[in-house]
């Protein structure tokens, strides 16, 4: 039995640096926003998935949301925890087990955050002592070999920030907020070759809640009509396939092997019923320029090699043919690991709803885009995607 | 002549080879594997030479826990020295992630061959690097 999905509430705390909340406060702030959002009270709510990274578990929230006894799973599943309490959410209510369940990730990271230890991804110990277990420089080695094969220019990973930061402007939830020249992204420290200090984001603050309710709850909430809920069409989730090129990576197979990413999307096209073309806003894993520029086409946008001629159109921009990350993504946002993911779904419930204010993409006829895709990448190699419609 | 970063890292040939492993299917690894996943790993000695796959440059201090220059005690991003690091296609075998020395970043292409080499990495420790075919003597003139 499948039943269908919908998101009918969906709350923020704003990305960035908030140093008089915790973590998980940042998370109650955001499940607070979602009921209200659903016109819900906490008591309303049947079941809970929801973590975090770096800042503890998520059932505690009970203790400032309300002892209602409710089934609260805590999510630990590093860069796509988010994912997956979306995933557990949505399949309590496919089940037709529950008709109201929560999604929350959230995090808090200290500044220059992720520091990696050998022995917890099975490395060896000189991987880490002399110096290569950093995974911005697996984001350079990815990028820097992808655009030697297919033409990408430097210019390009410039583009690609330039407008995360000029989306990042119009978007309250936003942690950078002010646009940055191109010249002045291409000209700032090199991090590692060929990217940047602007062209990385940066560990952060934050945390999202979504409220996942079955048709007939949806209904009775009246959110089917006025555009008040998003249908989740499809969710995928993959780990990565033999031989492949991901994080952390002392050896890679000379045999050309799957990507997680390319295996997600596929599948959740297929789930959804429809493909690239059909889709009118995305949010794409761009923690650093290249990995926008590469997702593009792993997730089935436009050939490798094509970038360099979107990108100099700006047709991933706002009003361009497909926009990509329109709240800024990553590079504006910041990462709380826990959240992230969650927070590329809540941009684009708020774009497919018409509420996404000045930074409200036009849709192919004018009345808002119809589709919104997610895609959420992380270590050890893992890929979710959600595709949403309304 | 410091320790080895890793004593099994590396061979103590005349002409030292880098230790992967020998899966029983055929298929070559890098590094070899450890505990109960090395069990049926024949340690192997991977080739000397390649072709650069990818590269990079690490322009700043990684944190713990590296343990080259700037690490130390009393030590700091001003002792760092910046390097390049990338990963080499060794034919038929693997693709292995290594510091590259003796080039810089302009003289890296894609496909270019490289060479293996032992270079020194702190003051105690010697660790495994690739360089540029060729490089090696133009240092020694």
């Amino acid at each position: 039995m499948t039943e269908n999905v919908y998101i009918v509430g969906a709350g923020i705390h704003p990305f960035g640096r908030t140093e008089e909340r915790s973590g998980r406060e940042q998370g109650v702030f955001a499940v607070r926003q979602a009921l209200a959002d659903a016109g819900l009270e906490w008591a309303d709510m049947e079941c809970a998935y929801g973590g975090s990274a770096a800042a503890g578990n998520a059932d505690i929230m009970v203790n400032e949301l309300g002892l209602t006894s409710l089934p609260f799973t805590n999510v630990a599943n590093g860069c796509a925890t988010g994912g997956s309490a979306l995933v557990a959410a949505q399949q309590a209510i496919a089940s037709g087990m529950y008709d109201l369940a929560l999604a929350v990730g959230f995090d808090k990271h200290p500044r220059g955050a992720f520091n990696a230890k050998p022995s917890d991804y099975g490395l060896p110990e000189w991987y880490g002592q002399t110096g290569m277990m950093l995974t911005t420089q697996f984001f350079a080695l990815k990028i820097q070999r992808y655009m030697q094969l297919h033409g990408i220019s430097r210019e390009s990973l410039g583009r690609v920030a330039e407008k995360a930061f000029r989306n990042g402007t119009v978007t309250p939830h936003a942690w950078r907020r002010s646009e940055i020249d191109l010249e002045t992204i291409m000209n700032a420290p090199m991090i590692n070759d060929p990217l940047t200090k602007y062209m990385f984001c940066a560990p952060a603050e934050g945390g999202v809640a979504l409220i996942l309710a079955s048709e007939k709850k949806a209904r009775e909430l009246g959110a089917l009509n006025n555009n008040g809920a998003a249908k989740i069409a499809n969710i995928a989730v993959r780990t990565r396939p033999p031989d492949s090129f991901e994080v952390f990576q002392a050896g890679v197979s000379i045999k050309e092997g799957g990507k997680p990413t390319v295996l997600a999307s596929k599948a959740a096209f297929e789930g959804a019923g429809i493909g690239p073309d059909d889709i009118d806003v995305a949010q794409l894993q761009d923690t650093e320029s290249g990995a926008e520029i590469m997702h593009m086409a792993e997730n089935g946008f436009c050939k490798d090699g094509e970038q360099e001629e979107w990108l100099a159109n700006g047709w991933s921009n706002r009003d361009g043919k497909l926009p990509i990350n329109t709240d800024g993504g990553c590079l504006a946002c910041g990462e709380p690991v826990g959240a992230s993911g969650l927070r590329q779904v809540y941009e684009n419930v708020e774009q497919l709803r018409g509420r996404a204010g000045e930074r409200q993409v036009a849709g192919p006829d004018g009345s808002g885009p119809k589709t919104g895709y997610s895609h959420v990448y992380g270590a050890p190699g893992l890929s979710a995607v959600a595709i949403l419609e309304r | 002549m410091a320790q080895k970063i890793d004593p099994e890292l590396w061979s103590d040939d005349a002409q030292p080879h880098l230790m992967g492993g020998k899966l029983p299917s055929g298929e070559i690894v890098f590094p070899m594997p450890q505990g109960d996943a090395g069990r049926d790993v024949e340690p192997y000695k991977l080739s000397r030479q390649g072709t650069l796959w990818s590269w990079t440059t690490q322009g700043f201090l990684p944190k713990e826990p590296y343990e080259g220059p700037g690490s130390g005690p009393g030590e700091g991003p001003p002792d760092f020295q910046q390097f390049l690091l990338g990963y080499v296609e060794l034919p038929g075998e693997v693709i292995v992630e290594s510091r590259i020395v003796d080039a810089t970043l302009e003289d890296l292409k894609l496909n270019m061959p490289m060479e293996f080499c032992v270079v020194p990495f702190n003051t105690t420790h010697d660790t495994f690097a690739f360089r540029p075919i060729g490089a090696q003597k133009e240092q020694a003139a």
